[in-house]
């Protein structure tokens, strides 16, 4: 696979480290693109609730069920040995990818969500108690909000909220200010927010919190598509994401922990492959990872994972993440020009995605003409409710972008806004 | 664009931009509220109930043009109309929206949402409303939810 990055070398002259060439490649990887909608070529901007899968992916699923699928971790059997191999295989993927020190600590889970709620259930269970204090931002996700309200509710801790400016950049004082104020257990916060685009400080706040003695979960789900993450440089105790998001299958996601406080947590499900000794007096638990994995896992979906990490190491994030900023710029330039339009979110460091009001339509309505322009994008409030709050709407458009997405496909989003203000007559 | 048409026909943005009854009622008799939990739109209906009819009745809320534009030509198609004939005036109203059923008679205006049964996933926009004044008629206390 190393030797297709020299491939995709051209540059282009936009900004980006991809020329057309290198674009046309990527997008003859993804099988779903080459369609139409409504008579329309589809062009797919709904990248940041889920990415289309390379073939590489599709081909990595489909194998592993008609060559060598059984189960793991348990059969003596040639099948089972192949299975163990692949996923373990792909553990070690992941593990790279983010620069983990141990493949014991990534934990497959079913998503972010679970990720998350993992650890709020068996860290924040076993250390928050009646009168600490969970922190997070005003700009997290629905996930990132209801695991630690669940917690806080069983435990009779507090939640406290890092509030954030009008261009969506979290207030950093404040966050010191929360900080010292109160006996806080745990730091939660998105590395980049799916409302708005905008890019936290990751390392900056890990550093404040850890002068304190706090550890931090990141809520990685829409980032890792997009810049490269270093869990050993962050410095994070957890990091979650999702596989789905990450031109991956859906129904797999990753928690990396560090390996002392995985150990020291107690498990989160019972079941099979999490312990090593059941009797009905005592069970002993198995060791790391596998005392988070209960049960039999989504096997050939991890396995595509790995397949989803190798292609776009092959394209390399460096240049996912340049080709993805000049994109996101000139979408930016583009849709200032439309009158009546306002892109919320306006961070200095803001990635992958644009989301928007138009002045006399609702975002529904945008997501409907857009839809038979054969454009897709998500119109609503992006399960991050508190954030249409925050601007006072009700929900917005939002234009995300993937690597294998074009100048021209701005162009038509731009081209289908104008006729949207002709429908509506504005 | 042109099916879109179909969908955006004049009437509905005229009363997505101009809604009519769009104001509170300030001592209704009935009152209940309607929320899309997928697209966040809500909507509060009041109603003023004499002797079985409709005497008055009102909305105020924030949505797309369709669950505006449904709302306002909902309180217009049942301003004055008897209590007992919004069950089957949702009923018809709901079978236009959703199946290929001719209008029936006594529709009226309501008929240029007929539209929406071409977009499967606006079919609660056009029904909030709805079924925001059944909730209201049946005095539930908690908002009613398309999802």
């Amino acid at each position: 696979m190393n030797d297709m990055s020299a491939l995709y070398s051209m540059t282009s002259g936009t900004g980006s480290p991809l020329g057309e060439l290198d674009i046309a490649r990527i997008r003859a990887d993804v099988p779903i693109l080459r369609q139409q909608v409504h008579g329309k070529p589809l062009i797919y901007l709904d990248n940041a609730a889920s990415v289309q899968k390379p073939k590489a992916v599709i081909d990595a699923v489909s194998e592993c069920y008609t060559g060598y699928y059984s189960n793991i971790h348990r059969g003596v059997h040639l099948l089972s040995e192949r299975s163990t191999a692949a996923y373990e295989g792909a553990r070690g993927k992941v593990r790279a990818f983010l620069n983990a020190a141990s493949a014991r600590e990534i934990i497959f889970t079913r998503n972010t969500t679970e990720s998350i709620n993992l650890v709020a259930s068996s860290f924040g269970g076993s250390r928050v108690h009646a009168g600490d204090e969970v922190l997070i931002t005003g700009m997290e996700h629905h996930s990132n909000i209801v695991p630690w309200q669940l917690l806080c509710e069983r435990t009779g801790a507090k939640l406290k909220v890092v509030p954030f400016t009008d261009a969506g950049e979290l207030i950093l004082e404040e966050y010191e200010r929360l900080l010292d104020s109160g006996p806080v257990r745990l730091v939660a916060f998105v590395h980049l927010s799916n409302a708005l685009g905008t890019l936290n400080p990751a390392k900056q706040m890990i550093d404040l919190a850890h002068a304190r003695g706090i550890p931090v979960l990141v809520d990685g789900a829409q980032s890792v598509p997009h810049l490269a993450v270093d869990v050993r440089e962050l410095d994070c105790e957890f990091y979650a994401f999702s596989a789905h998001k990450i031109y991956g299958p859906s129904g797999v996601g990753v928690l990396y922990g560090k390996q002392a406080l995985l150990e020291a947590m107690p498990p989160y499900q019972g079941g099979g492959d999490m312990i090593s000794l059941v009797t009905f007096e005592k069970t002993e638990y198995a060791e790391l990872p596998n005392k988070f994995e209960a049960g039999t896992p989504n096997i050939a979906g991890v396995i595509g994972l790995g397949a989803a990490l190798d292609w776009l190491n092959a394209i390399g994030l460096d240049r996912v993440a340049a080709h993805e900023h000049a994109l996101l710029e000139y979408a930016t330039a583009r849709l200032d020009e439309i009158p009546g339009l306002k892109i919320m979110g306006a961070a200095r460091d803001k990635a992958a995605l644009a989301a928007f009001t138009l002045e006399g339509v609702h975002p529904h309505d945008i997501g409907t003409i857009l839809d038979r322009e054969g454009i897709a994008v998500r119109a609503g409030h992006h399960c991050a409710q508190p954030v249409m709050q925050r601007y006072g709407v009700p929900a917005t458009a939002r234009a995300s972008f993937a690597v294998y997405n074009t100048r021209d496909e701005v162009d038509a989003l731009v081209a289908a806004l104008w006729k949207v203000k002709e429908m509506f007559d504005l | 664009m042109n099916d879109l048409r179909d969908l955006y026909q004049e009437v509905i943005l005229d009363h997505n931009k101009r809604p009519r009854n769009f104001r509170i009622i300030p001592q209704p008799t009935h009152q209940a509220n309607g929320l899309n939990p997928l697209c966040g739109d809500r909507i509060s209906v009041y109603l003023d109930i004499e002797d079985g009819v409709i005497q008055d009745i009102a909305f105020q809320g924030a949505g797309c043009a369709i669950s505006s534009a449904s709302a306002s030509l909902m309180t217009e198609a049942l301003k004055g109309k008897p209590v007992a004939d919004v069950d089957y005036l949702f009923e018809a109203f709901h079978g236009v929206v959703t199946t290929e059923r001719e209008c029936p008679n006594g529709l009226g205006k309501l008929s240029v949402l007929a539209g929406v049964r071409d977009y499967p996933s606006r079919v609660k926009c056009a029904t909030l409303a709805w079924h925001a004044v059944r909730a209201a008629l049946e005095e539930r206390k908690e908002a009613v939810a398309t999802e």
